[in-house]
């Protein structure tokens, strides 16, 4: 049962990241997720010190703020003349501080550890069970992220033409009369509250991996968004199985050996996608030179 | 105020430690400016992670925890992450940022699959792993400080021996190329100076915070100055500022770490100096909108005046 718990969690959290990093690779916005699953670290430390318990929803809460003001602070030093890379590296790093800062002044007081909100580990995602009404409905983990992939299906689904717009013409989406703010907004929110439903359970490494690894191994395979992120969950789901068989060989971090996987997968793709593989490229160029 | 300074620098352990940290901010100031100016400042970043797995091997192999083994470990997992990350982005569609996300995720990934195999491993002891991911300024000593010091010399030779090439690389690669300097090799040896930065960086402030050494104290400079030699010598100076800031604070308050308080202290740099700097600084530029503004209004005025008078005298004469 313990395998099929970690194994759900770590599909659902990858089929979450996978879709959204879809959009933040086309985007050009791939660092911005790990951007923000290290910056929501002083929301989740004030949610637990204000509130006094490890309760998730407030954590969730503080962080999806704090992801936010990490986004809201980025685009305003972009729009001061800063590079985005710069911004984002000032910007996240500042927030980091501040949590470490926060979490280890108060350490004595709480129980909040900085490895655990961080690495936190997938193993022991079945313990941490949800009782409604008497009875034991399985793990939290599973729940949040299960409404959490729920809100990103239903997001994405109802305003998938005005995402795909912004994601590769954004002047365009902006002349058609799309608020591209609103929707960039909306976008990282999701990658807020995804990466926080997710920290809790599985550690950061797995939550920013399966933002860009599976969304770059399947911006690789296709030309089309809709292919694009069906291969991208694909591969985050593979990655997930073959991580957890990995971890299981070599008794090491299960959340680690997926991501680790998922690099496997990539580079594979990077040798062999039939159109933009080195091999097959390569092989094309021979064959044509003929 | 001066009192408990010399009382700091009394203590002869803290002042390794505050020398260390300001030669380290100093030379990351340094670098970070380079890095910069070519939009790679996520550079810092990736390279800290990328480095754990290099680490890792090198305790694995030697099963022996020494400082100089866990630096050579990470630099060659640096350079190795460079190389996949030029790699990726020059043979497949895969831009530089994502290029940089996949590397590090996936370097860390397999880092901490190590990490967690000697966790599990017999050897059992890997206290000393840790610390890289978070940093541990107070447990420098003064042959860290020595290495420190050698890694500070080196990329200030480095930097002054290459300035013009450096300059020329950050600002026109075109041009450069152009002139016959060998573009790629001194961008790759770029690269390997911050991978020098970053892993002498790691094991003060940590994985995560490094990349603020880079990023933070550059950026501030760039705010006060147009001319590079003058920006990389503030970043170099903001960078020691913020080191020696960090180090104060954290033996003054009880469980505060160097780390974060010398990131805390490079982005109040920052934030000051993009308010208050003459050009670059937001209220210089309020100001000269509202000067301007104010201008264009009394010009407009003197303008509406002047007809009113005319239409004033026209009307007089036609009376």
């Amino acid at each position: 049962m313990a395998t099929f718990w970690i194994i759900l969690t770590a599909i659902l959290v990858s089929s979450a990241c996978a879709i959204l990093g879809c959009f933040l690779i086309l985007r050009r916005m791939a660092l911005v997720g790990d951007a923000i699953s290290h910056a929501v670290l002083p929301g989740i430390a004030i949610a637990f010190l204000w509130s006094g318990s490890r309760d998730s929803l407030w954590m969730l809460l503080g962080a999806t703020v704090f992801g936010l003001l990490t986004v809201f602070f980025i685009q305003s030093l972009q729009a001061g003349g800063l590079s985005s890379d710069a911004s984002i590296g000032i910007v996240f790093t500042a927030l980091f501080a501040v949590g470490v800062i926060l979490i280890s002044l108060n350490a004595q007081h709480i129980d909040l550890d900085l490895d655990c909100v961080l690495f936190g580990e997938i193993a022991y995602v079945q313990w941490d069970t949800l009782t409604l009404g008497g009875t034991d409905v399985g793990p939290r983990a599973v729940w949040m992220l299960g409404i959490t992939l729920l809100v990103i299906l239903l997001v994405i689904g109802l305003f998938y033409k005005q995402f795909k717009l912004c994601a590769f013409d954004p002047a365009l989406a902006a002349a058609c009369g799309i608020p591209v703010v609103l929707f960039h907004y909306l976008l990282m929110g999701l990658v807020s509250m995804t990466s926080v439903a997710s920290f809790e359970s599985v550690g950061s490494i797995l939550v920013v991996g399966m933002l860009i690894v599976p969304a770059a191994t399947a911006y690789l395979l296709t030309d089309r968004l809709g292919k694009m992120i069906l291969y991208s969950v694909l591969v985050g789901a593979a990655s997930s199985v073959g991580g957890y068989i990995m971890a299981y060989a070599l008794d090491a971090s299960i959340a680690g050996c997926m991501v680790a996987v998922a690099g496997i997968l990539f580079v594979l793709a990077l040798l062999l996608s039939p159109k933009h593989g080195i091999v097959f490229r390569y092989a094309r160029r021979k064959f044509a030179a003929r | 105020m001066w009192n408990w300074i010399v009382a700091i620098l009394s203590d002869p352990n803290t002042r390794w430690i505050l020398l260390g940290c300001l030669l380290l901010g100093f030379s990351s100031g340094i670098i970070g400016s380079f890095t910069f100016l070519r939009r790679q400042s996520l550079m810092g970043d990736t390279l800290a992670h990328a480095a754990l797995p290099g680490i890792c091997i090198a305790f694995m192999l030697t099963e022996t925890k020494s400082v100089g083994l866990f630096l050579f470990g990470a630099l060659v997992a640096g350079i190795v992450a460079t190389f996949g990350i030029s790699w990726i982005t020059r043979y497949s569609r895969i831009k530089q940022d994502a290029a940089m996300g996949i590397v590090l995720t996936v370097f860390f990934g397999i880092g901490v699959v190590m990490l967690t195999r000697i966790q599990h491993g017999a050897s059992g002891s890997q206290s000393g792993l840790d610390k890289y991911l978070f940093g541990q300024a107070a447990s420098m000593v003064m042959t860290d400080v020595y290495v420190m010091g050698s890694v500070c010399l080196v990329l200030l030779i480095a930097c002054l021996a290459w300035f013009k090439e450096f300059k020329l690389v950050s600002f026109d690669p075109g041009f450069a190329r152009g002139m016959g300097l060998p573009v790629a090799m001194l961008e790759q040896l770029i690269l390997l100076l911050t991978v020098i930065a970053v892993v002498a960086g790691i094991q003060a402030v940590g994985v995560v915070l490094v990349a603020a050494l880079l990023v933070t104290p550059a950026a501030a400079a760039r705010c006060w100055t147009d001319s590079l030699a003058l920006m990389v010598l503030l970043a170099g100076v903001f960078g020691a500022l913020s080191g020696a800031t960090g180090t104060i604070f954290s033996t003054l308050v009880p469980n505060l770490p160097t780390g974060p308080v010398t990131v805390l202290a490079a982005t109040v740099l920052f934030a000051g100096s993009a308010l208050l700097a003459p050009r670059r600084g937001l209220l210089a530029r309020r100001l000269r909108s509202i000067q301007a503004k104010s201008a264009y209004l009394r010009e407009e005025r003197a303008t509406l005046q002047t007809i009113s008078a005319q239409r004033a005298q026209q009307e007089r004469g036609e009376l």
